[in-house]
């Protein structure tokens, strides 16, 4: 069966005051109908901008895709005209963000605002879009949906928020939801909630999610596969227990023994909590011909520093861009 | 609170206002040197000490301030603003004929200004590189920098006298017969040239913050939300970033309700508008005090009533105000 998303050699290209600069380089995935994807890493390592590059909202003038396909149930997305994409967007593709406190307007409330995607997309005149809200926000478990459907904003908790952007993101039930670290600014017993409700969500209506985060925690809870990106490369990808299990790459290593595990019993004797030594270089920098890890990275070698590693696979497809991979 | 609620309260509030700038007002007039039986004197032609005195008997002048100031304000609630001696009549009338001209003037202005500062407000913050941008940039440095008589006569020079559009001065024309549409478009031709001078200096503040405002919405997250959402360039625009831009505009409109006014009295003189800057400026030379703290009276009423009104706007345009 074809894949329902499939990215191929996507190279999504910045202009800044500096020059050009490459912001995802030569990325390429695939995601099934229903598949749950994660895409992680740390900030700064174009996982928003592949996002937005499949939303087609990179931000006009300074980011396009400069290279590569995007195909979505066999359609290029790439050169799709401006008014198919917003035909796409919030229907058969949605996406959700990591500010719930500030993405919903203001001034209208919570019902027009899910109310709007329903008569925007599927035609639904005033009062059936509203009753229709009305429902989404009882399937995003508020309380009291008919209550609260004529209530603004403001009068909501962030957790509440989110779920509202949840309830517009599925109105016209998508096949594919894309979620930019949807629990980053919740509190953590909220976070737990969130994730149950898209699992659940995903469950009933078969949306495929690509969750993009950089709490390994939230994709082993979410996710069937995961990418590790580093500086706009793709780093490692392939099943996430696979890759937790058997890290091929030193950053996916690295990422994963960032993550605090908790004792069954308190006197077992703990792991030392690591850190990845370093940051992510500067956008100027992406473009290299070498591995953009290896200023970090442990086992660094000349050959690395000299050109850019090819993705070497292994099976159940998981691919890794190091040279090193056959030795981790 | 509901809309009645802040209604009323914001009018009590109002009236406590008013009582304190109608003692200001008229302790400031007491101290200004000359009084009512001056201006008599000189109407007759001169009189000695003795005569002086027998007014200010007469109009009750001589009593102590606190006695004067306590009449006036009794005076007052009960609508009476005094009498003008200068034009003989009572002020309260004097005024109400004389306020529909400078509401007429005042509010056009104020429309004009805010309708066309959004449009290009907005318009050249969806194009920050195109020519209505810099156009707006321009129209702002000219619109604060320069003095709004200045405007006028400019204006009278370019479009009544080289090109005679517009009349030169005044409301009505007399020759001008015929039902209520007649008379109506007289007065907005004649209207035009003292409209446009009034609303140059709005214009350039609505349309630079409406600009700003718009700027920084469409920047915003929900902005892109909306985009996420599949709206229509138009929905993005005139109903998501649109609405959250106006509330600083409005604020900005209520805030200049008083310069609308001081504003007037310039505009006024210049085009000899029969409005209330007319009569202000005619009976500050004519030390006409009753009419002075009559017309200073009703400004503040009017700017008053006018911060209402947008506090009241305002709300319909953002629900979190007043909650």
């Amino acid at each position: 069966m074809a894949p329902l998303l499939k990215v191929e050699n996507l190279r999504i290209e910045l202009t800044t005051r500096k020059g050009v600069a490459p912001v995802i380089d030569d990325l390429s995935f695939e995601l099934g109908a229903g598949e749950s994807i994660s895409f992680v890493g740390e900030s700064g390592c174009g996982k928003s901008m592949t996002a937005l590059g499949i939303m087609g909202l990179l931000p006009e003038k300074i980011g396009r895709i400069a290279s590569g396909s995007i195909t979505f149930n066999g359609e290029e997305l790439t050169t799709a005209s401006d008014k198919r994409m917003r035909d796409l967007r919030g229907n058969e593709i949605s996406m959700i963000f990591q500010e719930p406190m500030t993405s919903l307007n203001p001034v209208y409330t919570v019902g027009e605002q899910i109310a709007e995607v329903l008569r925007a997309h599927q035609g639904l005149g005033r009062k059936a879009a509203w009753e229709q809200a009305t429902e989404l926000l009882d399937a995003v478990r508020i309380p009291n949906a008919r209550g609260r459907v004529g209530d603004y904003p403001f009068q909501m908790s962030g957790g509440q928020r989110q779920r509202v952007m949840i309830a517009i993101a599925l109105a016209c039930k998508p096949r594919i939801l894309i979620a930019d670290e949807p629990t980053t600014a919740l509190d953590v017993t909220v976070q737990a909630q969130i994730f149950d409700l898209l699992n659940d969500l995903r469950r009933q209506t078969g949306t495929a999610i690509i969750m993009i985060t950089h709490d390994m925690g939230a994709v082993a809870e979410m996710a069937e596969r995961m990418i590790v990106m580093y500086a706009g490369r793709n780093a490692e990808q392939g099943p996430v227990e696979q890759i937790i299990d058997h890290p091929r790459h030193p950053y996916t290593r690295g990422l994963i023994s960032c993550v605090p595990h908790l004792m069954k019993v308190l006197t077992e004797e703990r792991h030392t909590l690591t850190e990845v030594p370093g940051i992510v270089p500067s956008l100027s920098e992406f473009g290299r011909d070498q591995c953009l890890f290896a200023s970090r990275c442990p086992q660094v070698t000349q050959q690395c520093l000299d050109k850019r590693p090819p993705e070497m696979a292994f099976a159940d497809d998981q691919r890794s861009a190091c040279w090193h991979a056959e030795d981790i | 609170m509901t809309f009645l609620q802040t209604l009323a309260t914001r009018t009590f509030y109002a009236l406590i206002l008013l009582l304190a700038v109608l003692v200001l007002n008229f302790s400031m007039m007491h101290l200004a040197p000359g009084d009512v039986a001056d201006t008599i004197a000189q109407s007759m032609g001169g009189a000695d000490a003795e005569v002086l005195a027998q007014i200010r008997t007469d109009y009750g002048l001589d009593q102590p301030f606190l006695v004067q100031l306590g009449r006036y304000i009794g005076n007052v609630l009960q609508f009476d603003l005094g009498y003008s001696f200068f034009y003989n009549q009572p002020v309260t009338d004097l005024i109400l004929s004389r306020l529909p001209a400078t509401l007429l003037l005042a509010i056009t202005a104020q429309l004009l200004a805010l309708v066309v500062g959004v449009i290009l407000g907005v318009y050249s913050a969806r194009h920050p590189k195109g020519i209505a941008s810099y156009f707006v940039t321009f129209l702002a440095l000219f619109g604060y920098s320069a003095p709004v008589f200045w405007t006028g006569i400019l204006l009278l020079i370019a479009f009544s006298l080289k090109i005679p559009l517009f009349p030169v001065a005044g409301m009505t024309d007399v020759t001008v017969e015929g039902g209520f549409w007649a008379h109506a478009a007289d007065v907005a031709r004649h209207m035009v040239l003292p409209v446009v001078t009034l609303s140059s200096i709005f214009l350039a503040l609505y349309s630079r913050l409406s600009r700003a405002t718009m700027m920084e919405t469409l920047g915003s997250d929900y902005v892109r939300t909306a985009k996420a959402k599949g709206l229509s360039e138009r929905e993005i625009v005139y109903k998501h970033a649109l609405k959250n831009s106006l509330s600083p505009v409005i604020t900005l409109a209520g805030l200049q309700f008083s310069a609308v006014i001081s504003g007037a009295v310039l505009v006024e003189t210049v085009f000899s508008w029969p409005g209330l800057g007319t009569l202000a400026f005619q009976s500050i030379i004519a030390r006409d005090t009753p009419t002075i703290l009559g017309i200073l009276f009703f400004s503040a009423l009017v700017v008053i009533v006018g911060n209402i009104l947008t506090d009241l706007a305002l709300r319909l345009v953002d629900p979190r105000v007043g909650r």
